[in-house]
């Protein structure tokens, strides 16, 4: 009786915990977008589970999985330098294209080999639009501290700040890689980040730098536009300055060796379609990476999104490449010049 | 031996074999009721103890995805470029790679060598194979054709400086130094020396830490030894309370109790102590203060069950023979609870130079210690060579301390 039973409640369970998803995201408003957006259409559609995972972006993690041959995550959301690199080491499944979707419907960027594009998001200027009454318009302006004096919030880490010092310094939009690739331009961002050093708060994760500002404890930060957005729509005036923004997209990516591929890949292809792109644009202030779903938005939300004319007009794109070969050195001089 | 005979045993020898199994019984007993113990903590404990400590020496990548162009560098005297056989050696070591993760290995353990090699290597993979590279000549033109930096010397250093299995880099960039071309130890460009600092600071922090723990807990500990067992043994339960709580859940407490508009702030305000709130947070104070507390009862612990066992009656003798009392309490008691301090302060000092998640919350970059950039190096940067060999720094700190600790006191530790 009792053997029966068992195998009775292993039949049931069995089919259950095959048609689970486990997704893993950056958490907060993109996490929460996306479960309206993504996974719960998903799974009213196909019946499958959706078990969301929240993470910071290691990807020591899934090189831990992958090596040990034991992967849990089925599908996971990684940040444009993991993807390249973790193609190259083996840590990703490759895409196939063809369930996806037509590759011409996607913004270029979009289509990688192991990675698709989920969305375009931005790291902006931000600041509290109740406290500060004239708006800095340039990262001139955000080095600043004698005509806006105050604290300013910066993501820990070489990442995008180096950028920003080097446009704070003059460099256009456009030459700001070709200048930091060279010993002196490097040289230059560090002396730029130095001027800043005593009125930076660093901030780790997204959720930060909209709390710090509400908070009145940075008077201006970098921030992911859709955070900003996120906490405007909780009711606080945010404002974003667009002008020398970093534009850069996340990637859906498929750890190698999941059990689960052929449904993950159903997912990655769920969520690429134009509508559940423009659904998750509506749910928060990131671009959809699939052309067709600019269609489905509005006038107010297009205007929000880094993908918007106005917004992208003197943006700069990150630089994947740069940032792959450059990244170790840097992001230790960073460390050693951080902690002096 | 044989001159002792007991009276009314007829074999001496019998009776010591038989005294001998039974000994040998007890110690078998003694070690099999151990055995699960001590097999637990080799698996545990010293074997990934071992493999970390392996690790910050290994240096696979490159002798496995280039063996040909690693023979064929080591006569090179590492000046200029290397002769045009070590380009053929190259592109037939990159053409028989079986996967791609095996260039992505090569390409990320050269990156860390020479920044830039990432995007050559996987680059040049992908180009592969090169047409018309019949010859070492042709096929030296070819490689630099596809990518002009293989006409930099630097990317062949950095291939035959880690042309063997094992490497001293990882533990040599753990103390700031690094070897040059040649091969040389010698100091790393001021702007890439971190360790040395933060190892520094790390020591520095811990000392603080130990100090105030300390102060604070050293009186507390003499009043608890001198009150009677129950009452002692009640406020030992508070002591142990945060003990008993989740690290984390003491840090986001003390990150509500000390942000700018958190409770200490608003109470000093709403006293008119201070104008501005306090930096109580993101700063070293808030780092001291968490850690003090998460360490005091490992301070508090061996103090007590050392006064416990120091009798009264010495101070007493002391102050009737004229001493005076705090005279007498330096000189008579102090030094009789100097174990205890010993093994406080030795526990706190060792648990503090480990810490991550406290100053990883607290701290501002200028608090950060050596474990965070341990997890940086595990979690982030994926170099786990380099992560092993910072905790082999660390492990080896520690060692240090132990012994000197022993060399200091020459007692065994009493934990309590």
């Amino acid at each position: 009786m009792k053997k029966i039973i068992l195998i009775a409640a292993l039949a049931a369970a069995l089919p259950a915990l095959a048609q689970q998803l486990t997704v893993v995201n950056f958490g907060g408003a993109n996490g929460d977008a996306q479960q309206k957006a993504f996974y719960t259409p998903f799974e009213k559609k196909t019946g499958t589970k959706v078990v969301p995972v929240e993470y910071n972006g290691e990807q020591a993690k899934i090189k831990a999985m992958v090596d040990t041959k034991h992967v849990s995550w089925d599908v996971v959301e990684v940040e444009s330098p993991d993807v390249a690199r973790g193609c190259d080491e083996g840590l990703f499944e490759r895409l196939d294209w063809a369930k996806i979707g037509a590759k011409s419907d996607f913004i270029p960027a979009a289509v990688t080999e192991c990675g698709a594009g989920i969305f375009v998001w931005s790291t902006v200027m931000a600041y509290d639009g109740d406290k500060l009454k004239t708006a800095p318009r340039s990262w001139a302006d955000f080095w600043n501290v004698k005509k806006f004096p105050g604290k300013r919030g910066l993501r820990k880490g070489a990442r995008y700040n180096l950028e920003f010092a080097l446009m704070a310094d003059g460099v256009k939009p456009a030459d700001v890689y070709k200048v930091l690739a060279t010993p002196a331009g490097a040289d230059r961002a560090f002396k730029k980040l130095t001027e800043l050093k005593p009125n930076i708060q660093w901030w780790e994760a997204g959720a930060q730098p909209p709390q710090f500002l509400v908070a009145g404890d940075v008077v201006m930060s970098t921030a992911y536009n859709g955070r900003i957005d996120a906490a405007n729509r909780d009711g606080r005036h945010l404002k974003i300055s667009w002008p020398g923004g970093i534009y850069d997209l996340d990637y859906w990516v498929i750890p190698q060796g999941t059990p689960n591929k052929a449904r993950a890949m159903d997912f990655i292809a769920f969520a690429s379609t134009p509508q559940a792109q423009a659904d998750y644009s509506k749910n928060i202030a990131y671009g959809p990476t699939n052309k067709k779903a600019l269609t489905e938005l509005d006038a107010k939300v297009l205007a929000d999104l880094p993908t918007a004319p106005a917004n992208a007009k003197d943006a700069l794109q990150f630089n994947v490449k740069f940032w792959a070969d450059q990244g170790e050195q840097l992001e230790k001089r960073f460390a050693s010049w951080a902690a002096q | 031996m044989d001159a002792l005979a007991l009276p009314g045993i007829a074999d001496p020898r019998a009776l010591r074999r038989q005294l001998a199994r039974a000994e040998r019984r007890r110690k078998l007993r003694a070690f099999s009721l151990t055995l699960p113990l001590l097999v637990f903590l080799l698996l545990t404990f010293l074997v990934p103890i071992g493999a970390l400590l392996a690790r910050a020496v290994e240096n696979p990548e490159v002798v496995t995805a280039l063996p040909r162009t690693v023979v064929v560098l080591d006569g090179w005297d590492r000046r200029g470029l290397p002769p045009a056989t070590a380009f053929a050696a190259l592109a037939a070591d990159l053409g028989a790679l079986p996967h791609r993760a095996d260039a992505g290995a090569l390409a990320r353990r050269l990156n860390n060598e020479a920044p830039g090699a990432r995007s050559l290597v996987m680059g040049t993979y992908r180009a592969l194979p090169l047409e018309g590279a019949d010859t070492p000549d042709a096929t030296k033109a070819k490689l630099i054709e596809t990518d002009e930096r293989w006409s930099q010397p630097v990317f062949w250093r950095a291939i035959a400086k880690n042309g063997s299995r094992w490497t001293p880099d990882y533990l040599l960039a753990s103390v700031d130094l690094r070897r040059d071309a040649t091969g040389a130890v010698e100091r790393m460009t001021p702007d890439q020396r971190i360790f040395v600092r933060i190892l520094l600071r790390t020591f520095q922090i811990s000392a603080v830490v130990t100090l105030f723990a300390l102060l604070l807990g050293y009186p507390l500990a003499y009043w608890l030894s001198t009150l009677p067992a129950r009452k002692a043994n009640l406020l030992m339960i508070l002591v142990l309370v945060p003990f008993w709580t989740s690290i984390l859940v003491r840090v986001a407490a003390w990150i509500v109790l000390l942000q700018s508009e958190g409770l200490v702030n608003r109470a000093l305000t709403g006293l008119g102590v201070i104008d501005h709130p306090l930096a109580l947070l993101f700063n070293r104070l808030g780092v001291v203060i968490a850690m003090v507390h998460i360490l005091l009862p490992f301070m508090i612990l061996p103090l007590y069950s050392v006064m416990k066992s120091v009798p009264p009656s010495f101070l007493r003798a002391a102050v009737s023979l004229g001493s005076a009392p705090l005279a007498a309490f330096f000189r008579v008691y102090v030094p009789q609870t100097y174990p205890g301090i010993g093994a406080g302060a030795l526990l706190v000092f060792i648990l503090a130079i480990g810490y991550y998640v406290t100053p990883a919350l607290l701290g501002g970059p200028e608090d950060q210690m050596l474990s965070y950039y341990i997890a940086q190096y595990t979690n982030v940067n994926i170099n786990w060579g380099m992560a092993c060999a910072l905790g082999a720094l660390l492990l080896a700190a520690t060692l240090v301390l132990y012994a000197l600790y022993r060399r200091i006191v020459k007692t065994e530790l009493s934990l309590g």
